[in-house]
């Protein structure tokens, strides 16, 4: 049997050869991951919760099938994990909040019903900032998660401990949400590849919402092949969430060549401000495609400069108006309930104290932004130059196949630095938060490094063409390592 | 710059309670925040429509049939307080 070094190492194609080649079973698979957990985790801080004996039996169920020369789906056997916003039926769900520390889910998330379905082993649930909200992780209620290649630096955010998890070896995939690059970013900081895919593509249903025009599960991998994998199993229409679509009918039959394909780069995207090496290394990535004959022009995206504003009044309207439902009544955390007088009482106490900083500082904003007489002036206006953004796309993309950018304008950023100041911490999400207010697809790839910490390339896409950026970002991964 | 009023008014709304100590270093954060999101008022959006939702939404219809959620226990072990099958609340008059 191989060594668990070599075991927690390998991408899904792999673990899927070797399990059917019989090189080693689920249960061992399963075994050398939790193990690794054990060892390594208590310094990475990527798991709020385990589950051994549910991801055990999994195992053997797919053991069992083996041994019975029965016919496996391609994502039976692989250890995974689930961003702890995630439903899994009968596992605590936290969302990285105090106010659902002891919250039980009483059901599957459809992607996630869809990955037991494929007889994939979930090993735990993964740290996250509070609600989704944040940029490093630092959120979390619990403890900080932190980044594999530099413990003193953040694993960026929300989805840090999915990111962390993969890249430290602690899952061969993770599910992750993103809302304004919380899958994309961390991914970029890890040195993993993360996929947000286009708004509506992967249902909802199970996901505890943050700001719903701009949620969207997606994957943290090893590479692209495996982002593709996972992406295919928990796409598609589900009657639990009216906003899911039937992407079957829109996607675009035929193979293209990738050397055909045009990419843009927008000029408002190379800001002051962005560290030197990460343009450095986006730089070169982008050159050595050049070379390889991608055929790349400037582009404009001209109301860019204001996607982060837009950002940060609809995604805190959203959340103030979907965070109203934790009264601590039908879940809930606070235990004085006795002594509080009467329910309005109840509710302030409640809220006050089972929320986080971050999360009361977003619910405070999105209140205000939605109030009587400030609602034109904010959200009705970030709404509006909300479509300004989208025709901006729109209209690069009558031009273009694909736009490309670095993913955040830093390398991983050290733990502490920016938690003090929340305008410095929203700016890491600068390039990433127009992509979710257009509804777009893109993945993030490991593309260099930058004093040693890992750069991430942004590759976005037209909506529903996921498998144009998959196919570039394929043939990047085969040029950049030659 | 909000004020303290502000600040107070907007925490009612929102059903938190907060310290004074809070309430003054929002004070400051939110201030900071609104007057990076004054940004916007230098755009013209004069005839543009707002957008909700990334993509053009219809109504998606289905039969209205009442379908039984099959884990009620599971939904119920949530709450803090149930008496005879509900969820218990404090007074509210």
């Amino acid at each position: 049997m191989k060594k668990t070094l070599e075991l927690v190492k390998m991408n899904i194609g792999q673990i899927r050869e070797g399990l059917l080649k019989k090189d080693f079973s689920a249960l061992e698979l399963t075994r050398a991951f939790l193990e690794r957990i054990e060892q390594e985790d208590k310094e990475i801080g990527s798991y709020l919760t385990v589950c051994q004996e549910t991801a055990l039996s999994q195992a053997k169920e797919v053991d069992d099938m083996i041994l019975e020369k029965r016919e496996i789906p391609y994502l039976a056997g692989i250890p995974s994990a689930i961003k702890d916003n995630i439903l899994v039926k009968d596992i605590r769900c936290t969302a990285g909040s105090k106010i659902l520390e002891n919250y039980i889910a009483p059901y599957d998330a459809t992607c996630v019903k869809k990955l037991k379905k494929e007889k994939t082993v979930i090993l735990g649930k993964t740290n996250l900032d509070e609600f989704a909200m944040g940029s490093s992780t630092e959120n979390s209620a619990f403890y900080p998660a932190k980044n594999p290649w530099d413990k003193s630096r953040v694993p960026g955010g929300s989805s840090g401990g999915s990111a962390a998890a993969v890249a430290k070896g602690l899952c061969a995939f993770a599910l992750g949400s993103d809302t304004g690059g919380s899958i994309r970013q961390p991914a970029a900081f890890c040195g993993a590849a993360g996929l947000k895919p286009t708004y509506g593509t992967v249902s909802r249903y199970g996901l505890i919402a943050f700001a719903s025009s701009l949620d969207q599960i997606g994957v943290i991998a090893k590479n692209v092949q495996d982002l593709k994998a996972v992406f295919e199993v928990i796409k598609g229409k589900d009657k639990m969430d009216s906003t899911s679509v039937d992407t079957s009918l829109k996607e675009k039959k035929g193979k293209r060549d990738v050397q055909r394909l045009k990419a843009g780069i927008p000029k408002e995207y190379l800001v002051k401000g962005m560290e030197e090496g990460v343009e450095r290394a986006v730089k070169e990535a982008i050159k050595k495609c050049q070379e390889q004959g991608i055929r790349i022009e400037e582009i404009s995206l001209p109301h860019t400069e204001y996607a982060l504003a837009v950002y940060y009044i609809i995604a805190p309207s959203e959340a103030s108006a979907n965070l109203a439902r934790y009264d601590g009544i039908k879940y809930g955390s606070f235990q004085a309930r006795s002594q509080v007088k009467d329910l309005q009482e109840f509710y302030f106490k409640t809220r006050g104290q089972g929320f986080g900083k971050e999360v009361r500082r977003r619910i405070m904003i999105g209140a205000y932004a939605l109030s009587a007489g400030y609602y034109e002036a904010y959200y009705l206006r970030a709404q509006k130059v909300r479509t300004l953004i989208k025709n901006d796309f729109k209209e690069a993309f009558q031009k273009v196949d694909l736009i490309l950018s670095p993913c955040a304008p830093t390398t991983a950023f050290k733990i502490g630095e920016k938690i003090t100041d929340p305008l410095s911490m929203y700016l890491s999400d600068i390039f990433t938060v127009s992509v979710n207010l257009a509804g777009l697809p893109a993945v993030s790839l490991p593309c260099g490094r930058a004093d040693n910490l890992p750069v991430g390339l942004q590759i976005i896409g037209r909506p529903f063409e996921e498998d144009t950026i998959f196919e570039f970002a394929q043939f990047c991964e085969k040029i950049w390592t030659q | 710059m909000l004020s303290k009023e502000q600040i107070k008014h907007i925490a009612q709304l929102a059903r938190l309670e907060l310290e004074d100590k809070e309430i003054e270093s929002l004070k400051k954060e939110l201030s900071s925040i609104l007057d990076y999101v004054e940004k916007l008022k230098e755009v013209d959006i004069s005839g543009v429509e707002p957008t909700s939702h990334p993509f053009l939404l219809k109504n998606v219809m289905r039969e209205d049939e009442v379908e039984e959620f099959k884990n009620k226990k599971g939904l119920f072990q949530a709450a803090p307080e149930l008496k005879e099958g509900y969820f218990k609340v404090k007074k509210i008059l």
